[in-house]
Parts: C-alpha cells; sequence; structure tokens
C-alpha cells in the first residue's frame, strides 16, 4: 500500500535532523494558522498563489531563493563545526549523516538558492526593463516556479522522511547505482531535480521568448539593458544545457528503478557517458547563474557611477562569448580521470579562454567607475567587493585550468574554496546587489543602508575568513568531504575557517533584522517617485510598485540608457505634464494551474521516491488533467479600461510630481 | 602533506607550474585590484577634484587595451598548459635509477590493495617502494570511484571499475608520507589513508623477501573478501599467488564489489533504509 514507506523511515534515534524538522513543522504551521485566523487567506490565493503577474512571481521566486539560503546554510555552518572538532575523533555527526548535509547543501545551494534568487530577479527585472507588459507566456511562468518550489519541498521532506543522497551535490555513479547506494536518498535527490528542473527549463523557455519577441518601440538589440542581454545569455543556455541534465538523471533513474545499465559497472554500463554528460550540463550551469550576476553588476555600477556602461558593445560580445565557449570546456572537472595529453591541454586552454571576456568586463566595469561620481550605496558596495573577490576566484579557477596544477588541487579544498570564491563572490554577491537595488521597486520603498551595509561587511570579512584558510589546506593536500581527519596541520585552519561561517551567519542575520527593519518603518523608507536610485533604464520609468500593467503607454525607446535620455530631455510625462494617450489594456487573468499543477507533482515525486505507484497514478493523472482543464479554458485575458489606467497613471504621476518638487524645493 | 613541499620530481613540477601561473597571473590582477580601490575612491561623489564625466563611455584605445591584456595572458598561460598537460602525462614514464616498479593499484570500499606483480606480493593501505626507481602505476576500482593521491610525490589519478589508468611517479627522498583517496567514494572514505614508505634500494629487497614471508595468500577468494566493505587498521602483508589477479579485476573477470549488505534489524530486500542507519 505505501511501497517502501513505514515507520522506519523517520530516523527516530538522531536529534539533530528530527528536532530541526519538528521545529520546521511548527513554524509553518504556526504561519499557516496565522494567515487562516487572521483572513490572509483569500488575499494571498488571489494576489500571489494563483497571480501569473511577472512582479509577483519574481518575488515568490526570490523569498523561495532567501528561505532556502537559512537551510543551506545550516548545512554549512554544520559542516564547517564537524570538521572544526572531528580531528581524531567522529566529530558530533557520523559519517551517514554528514555525507548528506554535504550532499543537500549543494544541492540546495545551487538548485534552490542560487538558480531560483538569478530566476525570480530576472522575472522582477527583464519586462520592466525592455518596457513590456510581462512575460511572454505568464501561466507558464507560474507552473515554472511552483514546480521549483516541488522540487524544494521534497529535498527537504528527506530531512525527516527516509534520507537524502550521500553521493555529493552530483551523484556520481557507480555510487549512486543502487548497488552502492541502495537507500531512497538519491531517489530524493533525482525526483526533485527531475520535476524542479522542468520548471527551470520552462522559466528559460519563457526569459527567451520574451527578451526575443516582447520589446517595447525602438528598444533595438543594441539599446538593451546589459541586465536583459546576460539574462538572454543565461536563458539560451538554460534551455540548452537543462534537457542535458533530465536526461541524465532519467538514465540513472532507469538504472535504479528498472535495472537499466546505462552507468553501472556490470553489463557495460558506462560511467565515463555520465561525466561528460553531467559536465556538459555542469559547466554551461555555472554560467547560467553567474551572467545574469554580471547583468546585475553593470546596472549597479553604472547606476551609482552616475554614467553609462563603459564599452557597451564589448560587453555584449564579451557575454555573448562567454555563452557560446561555456559549452565547450567541460572536460576540466576530470583531467585526472586519464584523458590524454591533447586532449587535457585543449580543454585547459579553452577553459582559460573564458577569461578573457571575463577579463574585459571586470575592465569595464572599472572603466565605467573613471570620470563617475560614485555613490556607496549597498547595492555598489556588494559590487565593488564581487569585483575585487571574484578576480581572485578567477585567478585561483584558471589556474586549475591548468592541467598540471589541477593534478596536484582537484578535489582539494583549494577546490572548494575556488568555486565557493566565483560563487559567493560573483552570484550571492550579485544576487544581494540585485536584491537591495531592486527592493523599492518592488515594493515601494528602499531596505535600511546602515544594517545593509553592515549585511555586507560581515559576508566580506566572513568569506575571506571562511574561504582563504581552505585555499591553504588545500595546499596541504587536504581533499573535500572527510567526516573526520588525522593530520594536525590541517586542524587550525578549518577552525578559523568555522570562525569565517559564523561571520556570515551575523551577516545573514543582519540581513533578516534589514528585512524587518525596513518592513517596519516602511513609511519612512517610502519611495514615491518610482526612481530612488536616480536610475537610467526603464523599471524606474514606472511607479514602484509598478501597476499591474507595468506601463500605462509603451515607452518609446530612443537610445540606450533609455530613462536616463528621457530624464535628460525632458520628455518624460511626469515632468513635462502632457496627459499621455490612454487605451484599454489587456492582461492574463489569474491561474491556479501552476499551483495545482505542483501539487499533483509534489505528490507523484513523492510516491515515485517511495514506489508507492497507486499514488504515482494518481499524481500523474491530477497534474495532466490539470493542464488539460487549463487548455479548455475560454477566458485568459481581461481588460483594465482606459478611465481605469488613467485614474491609476495621474495618481501614480501625481504622486511623482509632489515627491519632485519636495526635492526641488529643499 | 604538503603539496609544496614535493619529494619527486613529477611533484616538484607540478608544484613549479602551479607557483608560475599564479605569478603570471598576479602581475595583472594585482595593478587591476589596486586600479579598482584607487578608482572607486578618487571617483567618490564626495570628492570635488575628481572629474566628472557623465557621457564618457567608449574609448577604442582603452578596448583595445583591456581586450589585449587578458587575451596575451591567456596566449602565455596556454603555453605553459599545454607543455605541461604534454611533459607531466600522467601515462608517461620517469626516468630514474634503477630497474622501474610496477604496482597495480585497486581501490576497494574502504582500503587500498597495492600488487607488485613482479615481486609476487601485496599490501593493504601500505606503500613501500624504492627510492630514485621509476615507479609505474597501473590502477582501478573494486566498486566506486575512487582518486589515487600522494600529495608529496604529485599527481593523482582517479581509480575507476573496468578501466585502468595509468600513472608515472618517482620518489626522490628516503621517508614516510602519507597518501590518500581524493574523491568521495561512501561512509569509509576518510579512512582510506595509507602510508607511504620510501626505503633504499636494498632494503627494498630485504623488504620483499619479508613480506613473501606471509603467512597470507592472496587469490581471487581472499580478494573476494577484502572487497567487502570495512575500514582496515591493519596492515596486512600477502603472498601473490595469482599474478594475472589485477587484470581479472581490471576487465571484471572477478566481478565488482558487493557494496553495503543489508545485515540489521532493518534488513528486509524492500527496505528503503540502508544498513547504516
Amino acid at each position: 500500500m505505501l511501497g517502501k514507506l513505514s515507520w522506519a523511515a523517520i530516523p527516530f534515534d538522531q536529534p539533530i535532523p528530527l528536532l530541526t524538522g519538528a521545529v520546521v513543522l511548527v513554524a509553518i504551521l504556526a504561519v499557516l494558522a496565522w494567515v487562516i485566523i487572521a483572513g490572509h487567506l483569500p488575499y494571498l490565493w488571489r494576489e500571489w498563489i494563483t497571480s501569473v503577474d511577472h512582479k509577483r512571481i519574481g518575488v515568490m521566486y526570490t523569498l523561495l531563493a532567501m528561505v532556502m539560503l537559512l537551510r543551506g546554510f545550516a548545512d554549512a555552518i554544520l559542516m564547517r563545526a564537524q570538521q572544526a572538532v572531528a580531528f581524531h575523533s567522529q566529530g558530533f555527526l557520523p559519517p551517514e549523516h554528514y555525507n548528506q548535509i554535504f550532499s543537500a547543501h549543494g544541492t540546495i545551494m545551487i538548485f534552490f538558492v542560487a538558480m531560483p534568487f538569478v530566476i525570480g530577479l530576472m522575472n522582477l527585472v527583464v519586462p520592466l526593463q525592455l518596457g513590456v507588459r510581462d512575460v511572454a507566456f505568464p501561466t507558464l511562468n507560474s507552473v515554472g516556479f511552483w514546480l521549483t518550489a516541488t522540487g524544494a519541498l521534497l529535498v527537504n521532506i528527506s530531512l525527516v522522511v527516509g534520507e537524502f543522497a550521500r553521493t555529493g551535490w552530483l551523484p556520481y555513479p557507480p555510487l549512486s547505482e543502487l548497488t552502492y547506494s541502495p537507500g531512497v536518498g538519491v531517489d530524493y535527490y533525482a525526483w526533485s531535480l527531475e520535476i524542479s528542473g522542468v520548471g527551470t527549463l520552462v522559466a528559460g523557455i519563457n526569459l527567451v521568448t520574451t527578451v526575443l519577441k516582447l520589446r517595447t518601440r525602438g528598444m533595438s538589440y543594441l539599446r538593451m539593458p546589459m541586465f536583459c542581454w546576460t539574462t538572454l545569455a543565461s536563458n539560451l543556455l538554460i534551455v540548452a544545457a537543462f534537457p542535458i541534465l533530465t536526461a541524465t538523471l532519467a538514465m540513472l533513474i532507469l538504472d535504479r528503478y528498472f535495472g537499466f545499465h546505462f552507468f553501472t559497472n556490470e553489463a557495460g554500463g558506462n560511467i565515463m557517458m555520465f561525466m561528460n554528460l553531467i559536465w556538459a550540463w555542469g559547466h554551461p550551469e555555472v554560467y547560467i547563474l553567474v551572467l545574469p550576476a554580471f547583468g546585475i553588476f553593470s546596472e549597479v555600477v553604472s547606476t551609482f557611477s552616475g554614467k553609462p556602461l563603459f564599452g557597451y558593445r564589448s560587453m555584449v560580445l564579451a557575454t555573448m562569448a562567454i555563452f557560446i565557449i561555456s559549452f565547450m570546456v567541460w572536460l576540466h572537472h576530470f583531467f585526472t580521470m586519464g584523458a590524454g595529453p591533447d586532449v587535457n591541454a585543449i580543454f585547459g586552454i579553452a577553459s582559460m579562454i573564458i577569461a578573457v571576456p571575463t577579463g574585459v568586463k571586470i575592465y569595464n566595469w572599472l572603466f565605467t567607475m573613471y570620470g563617475g561620481r560614485i555613490r556607496f550605496t549597498t547595492p555598489m558596495l556588494w559590487s565593488i567587493g564581487f569585483m575585487v573577490t571574484f578576480i581572485l576566484g578567477g585567478l585561483t579557477g584558471v589556474l586549475v585550468a591548468v592541467p598540471p596544477a589541477d593534478f596536484l588541487l582537484h578535489n582539494s579544498l583549494f577546490l572548494v574554496a575556488h568555486f565557493h570564491n566565483v560563487i559567493i563572490g560573483g552570484v550571492v554577491f550579485g544576487a544581494f546587489a540585485g536584491y537591495t537595488y531592486w527592493f523599492p521597486k518592488a515594493f515601494g520603498f528602499r531596505l535600511h543602508e546602515g544594517l545593509g551595509k553592515a549585511a555586507f561587511w560581515f559576508w566580506l570579512v566572513g568569506f575571506y575568513v571562511a574561504f582563504m584558510p581552505l585555499y591553504a589546506v588545500g595546499f596541504l593536500g587536504m581533499t573535500r568531504r572527510m567526516q573526520h581527519y588525522d593530520v594536525a596541520e590541517w586542524r587550525p585552519w578549518l577552525m578559523v575557517a568555522g570562525g569565517g561561517a559564523v561571520l556570515i551567519l551575523i551577516g545573514i542575520i543582519f540581513q533578516i533584522m534589514q528585512l524587518v527593519t525596513s518592513i517596519r518603518d516602511r513609511a519612512e523608507l517610502r519611495d514615491s517617485t518610482g526612481d530612488p536610485w536616480d536610475g537610467r533604464s526603464l523599471e524606474w520609468a514606472t511607479a514602484s510598485p509598478p501597476p499591474v500593467f507595468n506601463f500605462a503607454v509603451m515607452p518609446d525607446v530612443r537610445g540606450e540608457d533609455a530613462y536616463w535620455a528621457m530624464k535628460v530631455q525632458a520628455q518624460q510625462q511626469a515632468l513635462e505634464g502632457r496627459e499621455p494617450d490612454y487605451r484599454d489594456i489587456e492582461m492574463p487573468r489569474n491561474s491556479p494551474t501552476g499551483f495545482v499543477c505542483a501539487f499533483f507533482a509534489t505528490i507523484m515525486g513523492f510516491a515515485l521516491i517511495w514506489h508507492i505507484w497507486w499514488m504515482v497514478a494518481a499524481g500523474g493523472i491530477g497534474a495532466f488533467a490539470t493542464f488539460v482543464a487549463f487548455a479548455w479554458r475560454d477566458h485568459d485575458e481581461y481588460v483594465i479600461p482606459a478611465a481605469e489606467v488613467a485614474r491609476i497613471d495621474r495618481a501614480n504621476l501625481e504622486q511623482r510630481r509632489a515627491a519632485l518638487s519636495l526635492a526641488g524645493g529643499t | 602533506m604538503n603539496i609544496l613541499d614535493p619529494q619527486g620530481p613529477i611533484g616538484a613540477a607540478d608544484k613549479t607550474i602551479l607557483i608560475d601561473s599564479i605569478a603570471i597571473m598576479l602581475v595583472i590582477v594585482l595593478p587591476t585590484i589596486a586600479a579598482i580601490f584607487a578608482f572607486a575612491f578618487w571617483f567618490r561623489q564626495s570628492n570635488p577634484r575628481a572629474v566628472y564625466r557623465p557621457d564618457w563611455a567608449h574609448s577604442g584605445r582603452i578596448e583595445l587595451v583591456v581586450w589585449s591584456i587578458p587575451t596575451l595572458t591567456v596566449i602565455l598561460l596556454g603555453g605553459v598548459a599545454w607543455i605541461g598537460a604534454h611533459q607531466l602525462d600522467p601515462a608517461a614514464p620517469v626516468a630514474g635509477t634503477g630497474s622501474p616498479v610496477r604496482i597495480q593499484v585497486v581501490s576497494l570500499d574502504w582500503k587500498w590493495l597495492f600488487i607488485y606483480p613482479d615481486q609476487r606480493v601485496a599490501t593493504v593501505n601500505t606503500l613501500t617502494v624504492p627510492v630514485g626507481a621509476p615507479l609505474q602505476f597501473e590502477l582501478t576500482s573494486s566498486s566506486v570511484m575512487n582518486v589515487f593521491f600522494v600529495p608529496q610525490l604529485g599527481s593523482m589519478i582517479y581509480t575507476m571499475n573496468g578501466m585502468v589508468t595509468r600513472l608515472n611517479l618517482r620518489a626522490d627522498q628516503e621517508g614516510d608520507y602519507q597518501g590518500l583517496s581524493a574523491h568521495f567514494s561512501g561512509d569509509g572514505f576518510p579512512d582510506m589513508l595509507f602510508d607511504v614508505h620510501v626505503i633504499p634500494t636494498l632494503g627494498f629487497a630485504d623488504w620483499v623477501t619479508n613480506t613473501a614471508r606471509s603467512d597470507k595468500i592472496l587469490n581471487a577468494d581472499s580478494y573476494n573478501k577484502l572487497a567487502q566493505q570495512s575500514i582496515e587498521t591493519t596492515k596486512t602483508s600477502y603472498r601473490l599467488a595469482d599474478p594475472e589477479l589485477f587484470g581479472k579485476i581490471g576487465s571484471q573477470k572477478i566481478p565488482p564489489g558487493p557494496g553495503p549488505q543489508l545485515t540489521t534489524d532493518l534488513a528486509k530486500p524492500d527496505s528503503g533504509v540502508s544498513n547504516a542507519r
């Protein structure tokens, strides 16, 4: 009846996951109870859960990422604590638990923190920057988000029901095959990523189409803000690469469920095929994450230097060069698997070539600052912190692209330090810069600056204290994923690294305080201009938060930095006062399709993991029926009458003028 | 275990390339970082002496320079990578004194088996080699992937079931070093440490003679026992009964190791929970 599921799946003998699970469950139930008792449920359902508004979906993606960041960070600090104490001892985490923790940490941080964070920001901002009213496929957008949430939910269920994978964030066979991992851990991993992978692919298709097909009048490709270009490149990579991940995991699933032999030791299975396939996805994945971050930094550095981006066309070229080369370097992840010198050298050099466009980007940000009038706001601090940190990460990255150096450093903590250096210093700093930069656009009030700066400094210093020792201990031969060790010279470095994790924890606490304080003091932090940073691109041309239709009248773009040009020429309606020609606006209707579909997908995924076949069928039929019901819909749009558009827009302009004249008067 | 304190030519050459590459990159990285700080500081909003150029966003000359700097660096480093990858190909033989020593390495769950086919001996978790002699490793795995790595001797290499990889090293200083697995292989992974004893050439012959006196015999049967999952704390030695043993493991004539065996009260064949719980 319940397949492999029994009471034995609940880890009653392990206090850490059990207590954590209980606390989280109580917290969720408490929030849910509060929502229902306070009567917020209809509002949440109507305005958020069923929303197909790209801004709302973007916010929900970002929220998911931030919540999962807490989970992933909890794993991180457990690992650092374990390695700080597990010298000549087993520490406090037995191997089967420690191995789950590092696997979950990597999986969560990449798939459920970094990915939803950048996809959330792209969702929120790109349609606004392009001057359009929504993404190309609004309901699909909602489906993509909810399927991502399903994946995150399944990973977290594994904390208390069964176990998570103990095979690392990429389940290398044959360890991940049934012979060596008979538990449900790898199945949790595989099904979570199969389901959320579909969500990611859908988001990628949606954003590619949006950038290619939905630009406002005059927004030619070479007038798009840099963030739109990096979004295009990143989502093209998603569309090209994520099917590889889905197919590879499907093969692993066939091995585990139906006795196939794609990657087994026996019967001609080929583990090298897995290596090649997983990294053919895995390396572009790195650029899927970091390219949007590059776009964010381009926007931020340009805005707070008060200048256009230096070498815009160079930047476009560099972005597209990275996009293409990133597919040609995957083999550098396994130089030490016995490939010949020609193969190793060619892939090593190809990997270095990526450093050329990346280096150009750094220089272009540098010269964007040159001749500027730099305001050191929180987003700008994250950007400068990024530039310095990322150069070091790039240096160590190019170093491990040199095959003989990699022969010493592969899989070491030096490598761990390297990819945290580029992921934290690049993607995470970028996400935080974007979060602080666009928060006032999404909600109409700014985040508290002082607490934001405190968070930045603790993150920055914490990063260096946590990861520079890992570079050092990598030189001392320490390899990754060690649950305990007996080498005395490693220990001091690992203890310092643990201290760094604590500093980052303080940074995170400041971020939580910043969010809470800012919501509390939102009246004082209110931005009624819609343009709190003196911005340059079109998202600042509309109100904060923007009306559901984004722009009452589609903007007409005459050059790069569209909004800046409007401001300079005083053609902006707010300043000019000429009444635009309001028309009726058609907007997509809200739809529960995404939520309901993900609900059934969750049931199906859980049932697949535990081999509960009747429930698999029920979930599958439910999800399919949801799509059929959606496909049969008669009305998918509603009309906002011109009068209503005019009323909303006039109110916004009124506020803007008031704010501007106030600013002018003082 | 310090890779910056190599004890053989491969480790030393790897290290040289590592240090040189860092130095080449620092030549451009350090000035760039300095420029970031300098520009950010000088062009701060509160500096009245900094010239504000709100429309300056293009310069062909600067663009040429910023594309050239990383390109030239990568051309230089690419040369280093090409030459290094060829000179330090793990499969390429290393010169040395005396006759080469062939060592066949099998990674097991979770220990290392070192077979000396010419000397007809085998050891677990101890690698004894003569100083200065070329060491020719052939490596495979009984089950999952591992990486054979002696940090102070240089290059590491994967072990994979059904495949044989090659590695050539040399140890130039007598002494005791430590080796480890550099790829996660399951619950016993952190205990996959092995001792490396680099001893005088003459002492090596004595060591072989002594080891060959072991009352334990390594053949397919005893190998299959060894392939069960376990963590070995004793350093067992064997007389090698079957000199073809490694070939049989590498070609899967001996089937792969069994993985976890369900032994506890949860050991229903259908139980979703593995034995470690």
